[in-house]
């Protein structure tokens, strides 16, 4: 089919949409060639997922004209916009959990033969149609709900963070199957903050900030700084330096803030012990799956050791509760920010929560005690307020910056973060670096765990690296570099090859050994810090 | 119930595999199943007389209620609730009587079918209401309940009317073997007549998605406000075959029926269907039915007080339902 006359497939003018006080669009406009892969891109809150949700009809925009070859065209639901073209890959996947795979493909009236093939092109190897899709693993459910829209030959089909917890080889296969798309007569908007993806796949790339389109980029060597730059706009943060803190780690006489002595847990972890000290932060390394999601359940109280102890200030602890934990004053900040918040309720309430009421006391809250705390925490976040009525109605970035700002507005002691700034823009992840550093600077002990090795340069003092629930290595910050850590975290001497193809193999091997459905956490230990991932952003 | 594609894979699929995943899919069911069994068996034990006769019995007092859990769990499955199974029961049943009342037996087709539909349409208002307002199911459905409540009282201020002869026969005695109760036979006939057909159409699958995961259901191109308003409508469906059976089996209309919107939810639970919606079916919820109707019958010979024993079927009620999540949770983690 040819193109209207301008030469664009889709071509989305001036929309704007608010929710109430809050503006999600303000002018966004997104034109797409046939047969390009256009990267859609902006900081979290700038209005992409609202953008896409208009263009697939699960949102009305308040103004603003969408046409599709020249024809105007508005879709109503994302039924409509699928008859239309338009198709869409969220980051959940759209499976229904309780039917089997069979079952969704007829429901969303998938021819069966495409869809195998795409499947076997997309690396999935061999799929049973009658496992029910809450059984299958995130990334398995990624790979169908991918290969189904394909199917269907769409139009436009739009990738929200497709490669997100994909682990590398079926990364590297989604992306070929992205690029050998280009050129044909569909068009492809793929949505990511990889910026290696980006290049490596894309034609052009529209970059949205604050509810606006601010520019358009022909995708070269050199486009990421100007992406970077048209991201972040006058408010462009310096990456910011490495600040002086040796002085602080050196006082190994003094009592470490937590002590982890020999610790094990049912397999998931064996002989782990560490220290943290108060006035650090301890960066851990890991693959996915290599027991640090046991270890910070551990320490945070919700989960129980079978060996070992931990310590506080030289004293052994033993939790029964999240609220021990916290009484001994070590907080959980979890990368998913829904365990974390009450996302019903309003950013003082959830800020207030953990400090205004100590377990043992009934009474009325004394607002006037809380106001002040509240509102330093808000400030010295830069929370946006805006819609602070409900944290649901905040954007991801401010939503992680409310799940720290409940513990800094109580004074933090020991404060363990799980890949705080997972999915959250750059101009956040700044400001949750410098946070972490001034509370380490006044005292805190930090232990942080981040899928991204560059935050170890950032902010932490030493890195500890965990692989098979072991530590394999402690390294200083000075020696930390990207390409030690990753051979540190698959347990490799500094000697041996780069693992790109190490990771990919034994992604594969373990695919392989176990298709019993247990392979989630193998499946996904890719996806942690690939050399793919080494330019992320 | 749930039938999967073939596909050119699964050549190699394993029949053991295939059954083992029948058994899985439908393992609650065939354990209410055992356990309503071993409850006969016990039945008979302690009342030896038990037999064919009290099978029949049996089966035409549960007549009604089966046909409410069977509405019940419709809704359920679509993630909804609706708290009017009773007062639509009701409704359907004083209208029917009214009617039927000293007319003749050909005019009593056309009454049966005319409740039918009038069944669809209370259903339909019920799930529209739910749709158009956004107001949540179990405070529309409450609503309701009133409104067709007061509306049967408006209809027979007191138990009465009557029922077609054909109807009574229908519903009781038994057909080929004394062992083989007429009523279980219309109710299993019925329901699978209506529920199959739609539970291997794109409908089904709409109703099982948007109780499973409504976000992904509409992302999939699936309309969820028409599958919500076809559950409603299908629940009042089948309320009003429970209207009607109410009145076939005790010859007249009642225009309040008793407890039948809680238990169909008990039977619902006790069923396997989640009330997080999108799993089960309508046939755990029958047997369910039918063990807790048992269960009342052996402790009346067992002169257990009554009062006792409704205390006795709310423990059991507790018991099971929390066995049940315990072996769920061991067979997630092992």
């Amino acid at each position: 089919m040819t193109a209207s006359t301008n030469g664009y497939l889709l071509e989305a003018s001036d929309v704007s949409k608010r929710y109430g006080a809050v503006v999600a669009l303000k002018s966004a406009s997104l034109r797409v060639r046939p047969g390009e892969a256009h990267a859609l891109m902006g900081a979290n809150g700038a209005g992409k997922s609202t953008l896409v949700k208009v263009l697939t009809g699960a949102v009305r925009p308040d103004e603003g004209t969408i046409t599709v070859r020249g024809k105007e065209r508005m879709a109503h639901s994302p039924a409509e916009a699928r008859r239309g073209g338009l198709v869409s890959v969220y980051q959940e996947p759209a499976l229904i959990p309780d039917l089997d795979i069979s079952s969704n493909l007829r429901l969303t009236e998938t021819p069966l033969e495409p869809f195998r093939d795409w499947v076997r092109q997309l690396g999935l190897g061999k799929l049973d149609l009658s496992r029910m899709a809450r059984d299958l693993p995130l990334a398995t459910l990624r790979i169908i709900d991918l290969a189904r829209a394909l199917a269907i030959r769409p139009d436009v089909l739009m990738l929200d963070e497709i490669t997100a917890a994909l682990p590398a080889n079926l990364t590297e296969s989604v992306l070929e199957v992205v690029a050998s798309q280009r050129g044909g007569e569909g068009s492809i908007i793929f949505i990511s903050h990889r910026m290696t993806e980006i290049a490596s796949v894309c034609d052009r790339a529209t970059v949205l900030r604050e509810g606006v389109t601010v520019g358009v980029v022909d995708i070269s060597a050199d486009s990421a700084d100007r992406i970077v730059e048209l991201m972040l706009g006058e408010a462009v943060g310096e990456m910011p330096e490495r600040t002086e803190r040796a002085a602080v780690a050196s006082q190994a006489d003094e009592v470490p803030r937590l002590e982890v002595r020999s610790l094990g847990s049912s397999g998931r972890l064996r002989d782990v012990s560490f220290d943290v000290r108060a006035g650090e932060v301890v960066g851990l390394v890991a693959l996915e799956g290599q027991g640090q999601d046991e270890l910070f359940d551990i320490l945070a109280g919700s989960e129980h050791a079978s060996t070992g102890e931990v310590l506080v200030d030289g004293r052994p602890v033993s939790f029964r509760h999240p609220a021990d934990a916290i009484r001994a004053g070590i907080v959980f900040v979890p990368a998913d920010r829904a365990e974390a918040l009450l996302m019903q309720r309003s950013v003082r309430e959830n800020i207030a929560l953990p400090f205004s009421t100590p377990i043992s006391r009934w009474g009325p809250i004394r607002k006037r005690n809380e106001k002040p705390k509240v509102d330093k925490a808000i400030d010295t976040l830069q929370i946006d307020t805006r819609a602070q009525k409900e944290v649901r109605l905040l954007s991801g970035g401010n939503q992680q910056k409310v799940t720290i700002a409940r513990w800094v507005a109580g004074g933090v002691q020991t404060m363990l973060c799980f890949d705080p700034t997972r999915g959250i823009d750059i101009r956040t992840k700044h400001q949750v670096y410098l946070l972490l550093r001034d509370l380490a600077e006044a005292g805190a002990a930090i232990l942080l765990y981040t899928s991204e090795l560059s935050e170890i340069q950032l902010t932490c003092d030493r890195a500890i690296v965990i692989f098979g629930g072991e530590v394999v290595a402690e390294i200083d910050v000075s020696d930390a570099d990207e390409a030690t850590l990753l051979r540190a975290a698959h347990n490799l001497r500094s000697d041996a090859p780069l693992p790109e193809e190490v990771v990919a193999a034994a992604v594969a091997a373990e695919e392989e050994a176990d298709d019993a459905g247990e392979e989630l956490a193998h499946q996904e230990s890719g996806e942690d810090p690939g050399p793919a991932e080494a330019g992320d952003l | 119930m749930s039938t999967t594609v073939d596909t050119a894979d699964q050549s190699t699929a394993r029949p053991i595999g295939a059954l083992g995943s029948m058994i899985r899919r439908h393992g609650w069911t065939l354990g209410l199943v055992g356990i309503l069994l071993v409850l006969l068996v016990v039945t008979r034990l302690i009342q030896p007389t038990y037999g064919a006769a009290g099978v029949q019995g049996l089966a035409v007092s549960v007549l009604p209620l089966a046909f409410a859990a069977v509405a019940q769990a419709i809704a359920v499955i679509a993630r909804g609730i609706d708290l009017s199974v009773g007062s639509m029961m009701a409704l359907t049943s004083v209208i029917s009587a009214a009617l039927m009342e000293e007319r003749s037996e050909g005019f009593a087709v056309l009454v049966v079918i005319g409740v039918l539909l009038l069944g669809c349409v209370l259903g339909a208002v019920n799930g529209s209401l739910i749709v158009l307002t956004r107001v949540p199911d179990i405070v529309v459905t409450l609503a309701m309940l009133f409104v067709w409540a007061g509306c049967a009282l408006l209809v027979l201020g007191t138990p009465g009317g009557g029922s077609a002869e054909w109807l009574r026969t229908l519903t009781g005695g038994s057909i080929v073997s004394a062992w083989i109760p007429r009523a279980a036979l219309l109710l299993l006939v019925i329901v699978a007549a209506i529920w199959i057909p739609i539970r291997r159409s794109r409908l089904g699958l709409s109703l099982y998605a948007i109780g499973s995961d409504p976000l992904a259901a509409y992302r999939s191109g699936v309309s969820v406000t028409r599958t919500k308003i076809v559950a409603y409508t299908l629940t009042g469906l089948f309320s009003a075959f429970a209207g009607l059976t109410l009145t076939a089996t005790t010859g007249i209309g009642t225009p309040v029926p008793g407890p039948y919107t809680l238990l169909s939810v008990a039977a619902v639970v006790l069923g396997g269907v989640s009330l997080a919606g999108g799993r089960g079916g309508v046939f755990g919820p029958i047997v369910a039915v039918v063990i807790l109707s048992l269960l009342r019958t052996d402790m009346t010979f067992l002169n257990v007080n009554t009062n006792l024993a409704t205390v006795a079927q709310g423990l059991i009620l507790v018991g099971v339902v929390m066995v049940g999540s315990l072996l769920q949770l061991r067979k997630r983690e092992p």
